[in-house]
């Protein structure tokens, strides 16, 4: 007897030690302490509770379902319950389905999951679904003690928390004694015998309808509350959850009285120890905001304080009907003054209203510009702060923006009639992708985002000649000229337009901007070109607003001295690298090429010759091909899909432009808005020295073309090669017949139409979209050919089955290197793939002067098949080798210089 | 002799740095990855490095023997794509008990030997088990986001033929390592504590997550407070960090796991991030000065190189740790 009180007090002493809390994760961590007030658990994703929800499930409206879900998260939940009990559903399919589903919604994964059934199978299924730690819900010893030991042992080695139920062999927990009786019994069991950490037990002491007119039942609450205070204090670490909103199911019917109802439950519930609960937070009012006289009846009923309680509030609740707290879309930013409601729009990218307040706002005002100046720059004063601090990204500017283009649209013509043409713009900045490029998404954000700060924009558009744009320049009075483009022979024309501004003897900034110009390239190449006037680097968007402000504020000087300091350095530097980088002779490089072991049965016969086309090819096919990360490049959100989604800086921007993209993307396939074609070849063809010979598939002695490839002359560690793409074809002295092909495909056409309805409806934000995704088609085009080619065309792996994401990370056999990139640079190496392949007239993708291709959201390249093949970066060429291209082309060298200008050392 | 768990009170263990990058420097053809075993396979088997435990033993052999020479008390066994799911591939699900088995008998040997002559400094073999090439968290479809390319089912008969074959093999420790999907690792250890029941025996275990970048995530989206929360149902002898970052990218997301974790806290990181080449450049010297600071404060327990990491490193790495205590482990 001695012996056991010791025990008992030393086993206290021991659980006395600090427990450490209870810990869960979806995506991001809950962390269940002392201090952390009461937890809710969201409640509308149970069928059981909700027919609306169950409707959804029933019906395979999987997509609602998870909206309910979002909903959810947004209206405050911490921890989502999930039950899909229900007779005539595949509980262990829906729950599966519905928790992957949830999964790839990190607005909602990011929070801990609660897989709730009556079903130890749909568990078990749910819980091989989660990767964070999540709660069962629940487990009792209802079936006897074997199964109780047997799924807490589970559920601790699939790493959850559970609840527990007051229920046991003999029924359901209804009095304080029996309540504590069963937790306490089942405690001992999951500590004691299964080792189940007792911070992870969370107890449900099963809360039952009060006022339901049955005597026994006017306790439920009060016994609730007294069990729940004993288990906190007698069962270290575990703690006390339960279902709300069984309190009131007498009152169904009457919101009103519900939710104080639930209030009050949950305001002693939580005096007493209840820690969490499942909750409808949208029908939850708060305790001092209950009616007193409502508060003093709801609380006569659930603190059991009066025999005639029940009747009571029966009595009251007629008076008090109502829908409670109903949700409705908040519209009280409209009762605010017209600038006012104004600027919110702007801030918050609302159209709606625009056309209606700027009307209005306009009648207020005595001349029509005044809107401008004042409430509307106003407002986008505002967004431009909330970008330049980070806490509005670039799609939401370019929304405001819309909203802005519209209520300007609207003002126009009054100007227009007013004829003031006084300008208020705090600079007019001129814009132009140069001569021979067709690529505007980047240009066109930098003109709205300038627009957005009060600029005056002159965009030009695409393929402007040096001429045009210093003739404009002149006329217009222009303050800074902004030149921008995406391919590399883009670069050089940067540098015959600052040429030609020194010629016409201008002093305006030049700024340069676009995906392949950097830093180092306008200090190196373009900045002495132009001497009267600065030229500085824009390296993206956001920077724009910035650069320009410093250009034509009153510390120019300054800003110019620092950079062209800048500059100077990063010449210097890079005329000290450049001496010491070792470069081959072309001999020697070639010396050293790729080896590979000719064998025959490496080589695959395609199993067609010739070339093919298609049109009009299903766009659905291509979706499941898309590479999104560079989406959000475009839109200056940086980092890797889907992580981008959740990321915590651009997190809820990407996942709102993902959303419009998927809504377009949609859009586009439903309704044809782009149409996909592509003209591809596969020919025979050998190897003499760095040229690969095609040949005519009728004719193999014929040559009908001639790849001619660049060879890597950079010094290399032993064992590493100089690699040039003729390596990857057997040589001819081999006797082995070899093969190769070409692709040119494109989900461009009807594109431009399309953008221009955008751009008529001044709607920059979609336009811009709209490109996106034409781009990101055209990408997931060529990955999707690819595979045709390899599995089917040239079949030389029929059996390959990967994953996007394995095609993303290009996990196959062979390579697509495209003429304009890092293994050949060399741009007029188009002209041959083009016509071999007689691809303007086949897929409709025509070469602009400088080899770019319209529409721009188009792909070219060649195939190769060798298991060795792979892509590399050409690096830095020798003059020597472009004399001995330019020769083996039979074009001028300088000609051939002035193409591989970036990359000849 | 003292075991691993009183040893890693005692001082900072060092785990030994890249298979890949040290495989890489021998020219291997087709026929190396044959050689014995596979002659007539049907297919191309280059590149399948795990192979070379049964192919090449000496090549492997050797490769555990200089990263114990330059002071690693621990070898990862060549066993990272050693699961049904990854050998899948290759049509080579047949050969994943012989690539653990040997794998393990292998370092064992050498661990063995090199104990013998040091008692001083027993060293240890972990069996490494690596993510597989399939994530059960994320549809590998755009367009059906419910779709899974392999269920937690699969995974944990995968993780359990690859765990039993490395305790035949005569592991000490089994190394759950580069976790890019948390489910894939609870995965991994669902089936290692079956199989402990199952066994009657049970061996450390370490896991060990990859943080993919700046965004301080999984891949597959957990924070790595998340990731450690939902890895710790099982006693671990440690949880750590490894790959895909260089030392001193991994530091903030380290020191999460160093202030959280009720286990021991260890890091194998990266020689620095790949250059365009997908070459790592960081030299021993650059990388032992940060991984200075990890030492400094007590961050680690057991400390060691993954991508990149040659034995040079290794013996940085380790002449370092030497100077320092270890992290002091929650009681």
């Amino acid at each position: 007897m001695f012996a056991l009180r010791r025990l008992k007090i030393s086993k206290k002493m021991i659980e006395k030690k600090e427990l450490p809390p209870l810990k869960l994760s979806g995506l991001e961590p809950l962390i269940v302490t002392k201090e952390s007030n009461f937890i809710n658990i969201g409640e509308r994703t149970n069928v059981t509770g909700s027919r609306a929800f169950l409707r959804m499930i029933k019906e395979n409206d999987y997509e609602k379902a998870l909206s309910v879900a979002l909903e959810q998260v947004q209206g405050g939940a911490q921890i989502i319950d999930v039950n899909l009990d229900e007779g005539m559903i595949d509980g262990v399919e829906a729950m599966v389905k519905f928790l992957n589903l949830m999964a790839s919604e990190p607005d909602i994964s990011r929070i801990p999951v609660m897989i709730d059934s009556s079903r130890w199978e749909i568990i078990e299924a749910g819980l091989k679904c989660i990767q964070g730690k999540g709660i069962v819900n629940s487990i009792s010893l209802k079936e006897g003690e074997q199964e109780f030991i047997d799924r807490a042992k589970k559920i601790k080695r699939y790493g959850a928390a559970t609840v527990v139920m007051a229920f046991d062999e003999d029924g359901q927990a209804d009095s304080y004694e029996r309540r504590i009786e069963i937790c306490e019994r089942s405690y001992r069991i999951l500590v004691d015998v299964v080792k189940f950490p007792p911070q992870d037990i969370i107890f449900d002491p099963n809360i039952f309808p009060v006022a339901t007119g049955m005597d026994e039942h006017n306790n439920n609450s009060l016994d609730f509350f007294r069990a729940t205070k004993w288990i906190r204090e007698n069962l270290p670490g575990a703690h006390v959850s339960g279902g709300v909103s069984n309190v009131s199911f007498s009152f169904r019917g009457n919101d009103k009285v519900r939710e104080a109802m639930h209030s009050v439950f949950l305001y002693h519930g939580i005096k007493n120890g209840m820690d969490m609960g499942i909750v409808n937070p949208s029908m939850l009012g708060i305790y001092d905001d209950i009616d007193p006289i409502l508060l003093e009846h709801v609380e006569d009923v659930i603190l059991n304080r009066r025999d005639d309680a029940t009747e009571r509030l029966l009595e009251l609740a007629e008076t008090v009907k109502g829908d409670g707290t109903k949700k409705v879309i908040d519209l009280s930013w409209r009762e605010g003054t017209v600038q006012e409601r104004l600027s919110h729009a702007l801030v918050k990218g609302i159209v709606e209203f625009i056309e209606e307040d700027t009307e209005e706002c306009r009648k207020l005002y005595p001349r029509p510009i005044e809107v401008i100046e004042g409430p509307l720059m106003d407002g986008m004063g505002i967004v431009g702060d909330l970008f330049g601090s980070g806490k509005m990204f670039l799609p939401q500017v370019v929304k405001s923006a819309r909203v802005m283009k519209k209520a300007v649209a609207v003002l126009l013509p009054f100007i227009e009639l007013e004829k003031s043409g006084a300008s208020a713009s705090a600079g007019k900045v001129l814009l132009a992708t140069v001569k021979g490029d067709v690529h505007d998404i980047g240009k066109n954000i930098v003109g709205v985002v300038l627009g957005c700060n009060n600029y005056e924009i002159i965009d030009l558009g695409v393929m402007i000649s040096a001429d045009k744009i210093i003739k404009t320049a002149i006329e217009e009075n222009v303050d800074i000229i902004g030149v921008s483009g995406l391919i590399t022979p883009s670069l050089d024309e940067m540098v015959y337009v600052a040429q030609e501004m020194e010629r016409a003897g201008m002093t305006i900034p030049l700024m340069i901007g676009g995906a392949t110009t950097s830093r180092v390239h306008t200090a190196v190449k373009v900045e002495q070109h132009y001497t009267k006037g600065p030229v500085i680097h824009v390296l993206d968007a956001s920077r724009s607003v910035t650069v320009v402000e410093s250009l034509l504020g009153h510390k120019r000087d300054e800003f110019v001295e620092n950079i062209q300091a800048e500059y100077l350095k990063l010449r210097e530097y890079h005329e000290k690298h450049k001496t010491a980088k070792v470069l081959l002779s072309l001999e020697k490089a070639r010396e050293n090429k790729f080896p590979i072991e000719w064998r025959a049965e490496d080589i695959q016969k395609p199993n067609f010759l010739g070339v093919k086309s298609y049109v009009n090819y299903p766009l659905e096919k291509l979706v499941e091909n898309l590479d999104w990360t560079p989406f959000f490049q475009t839109w200056e959100l940086h980092g890797k899909y889907p992580d981008i989604l959740t990321d915590e800086v651009v997190g809820e921007q990407a996942t709102a432009v993902f959303a419009d993209a998927q809504e377009m993307l949609k859009k586009i396939v439903d309704e044809k808005w782009l149409e996909a074609r592509a003209a591809f070849g596969l020919f025979p063809a050998n190897s003499i020295g760095d040229d690969i010979e095609i040949y005519n598939p009728e004719n193999p002695s014929e040559v009908i073309g001639i790849q001619r490839s660049l060879r890597q002359q950079t010094s290399k560690a032993k064992s590493a090669s100089n690699m040039a793409l003729a390596d990857f074809i057997a040589p001819k002295e081999t006797g082995i017949q070899d093969y190769i092909g070409g692709f040119v495909v494109t989900a461009g056409i009807g594109l431009e139409e399309r953008v221009q309805v955008f751009e008529k409806d001044n709607d920059v934000y979609n336009s811009i979209m709209l490109k996106a995704l034409g781009d990101r088609l055209a990408e997931a085009f060529a990955e999707h050919l690819h595979q045709l080619i390899r599995k089917e065309h040239w079949g030389y792996a029929p059996n390959e089955d990967l994953t996007n994401n394995e095609l993303i990370k290009e996990k196959y056999r062979g390579i697509r290197p495209a003429p304009g990139y890092p293994a050949c640079p060399d741009h007029t190496e188009k002209e041959i793939l083009f016509e071999l392949l007689n691809a303007t007239e086949l897929s409709g993708v025509s070469l602009t002067e400088s080899l770019a291709m319209y529409p721009t959201a188009a792909v070219s390249g060649w195939y190769f098949a060798h298991p060795d093949s792979k892509y590399f970066g050409l690096g830095k060429i020798t003059m020597e080798q472009v004399e001995d291209l330019a020769k083996r082309k039979g074009k001028p060298v300088d000609e051939m210089a002035r193409w591989l200008g970036s990359v000849i050392h | 002799m003292k075991g691993i768990q009183e040893i890693i009170k005692e001082r900072i263990l060092v785990l030994d740095g890249a298979m890949g990058t040290m495989i890489q420097k021998h020219t291997l053809t087709e026929e190396d990855f044959r050689k014995g075993w596979f002659e007539n396979h049907h297919k191309s088997l280059k590149g399948n490095n795990d192979l070379l435990s049964l192919t090449r033993p000496e090549i492997i052999e050797d490769i555990h023997r200089q990263y114990f020479e330059a002071g690693a008390d621990i070898a990862e066994t060549n066993t990272f794509s050693g699961t049904t799911v990854a050998q899948a591939d290759y049509d080579l699900q047949d050969a994943v008990y012989d690539i653990n088995f040997h794998s393990a008998q292998i370092a064992r040997k050498v661990a063995d030997e090199f104990t013998a002559m040091n008692p001083d400094k027993p060293r240890f073999v972990a069996g490494a088990m690596g993510p597989t090439n399939r994530t059960a968290s994320i549809s590998p479809n755009v367009s059906d986001p419910g779709f899974r390319g392999i269920t937690f089912d699969e995974l944990v008969v995968a993780y359990s033929q690859q765990a039993e074959a490395l305790m035949d093999g005569g592991v000490d420790i089994l190394l759950v390592e580069t976790v890019f999907d948390t489910l894939n690792a609870k995965a991994a250890l669902f089936a290692i504590d079956t199989l402990f029941e199952k066994r009657g025996v049970s061996i450390p275990i370490m896991v060990s997550g990859t943080i993919t970048d700046q965004s301080g995530r999984t891949l597959t989206g957990q924070t790595t407070d998340a990731f450690l929360i939902s890895v710790s149902h099982i006693p671990l002898l440690s949880v750590g960090l490894n790959c895909a970052l260089g030392a001193s990218m991994m530091r903030p997301y380290l020191q999460i796991l160093n202030h959280q974790a009720p286990f021991g806290v260890s890091a194998h990181p990266n020689a620095g991030l790949p250059n365009e080449f997908g070459q790592y450049e960081e030299t021993p010297e650059l990388m032992a000065v940060q991984i200075k600071t990890f030492l400094e404060e007590g961050m680690v327990n057991i400390i060691g190189g993954c991508c990149g990491t040659t034995p040079a490193h290794i013996k940085a790495i380790a002449d370092l740790a030497a100077n320092y205590s270890p992290r002091n482990l929650p009681a």
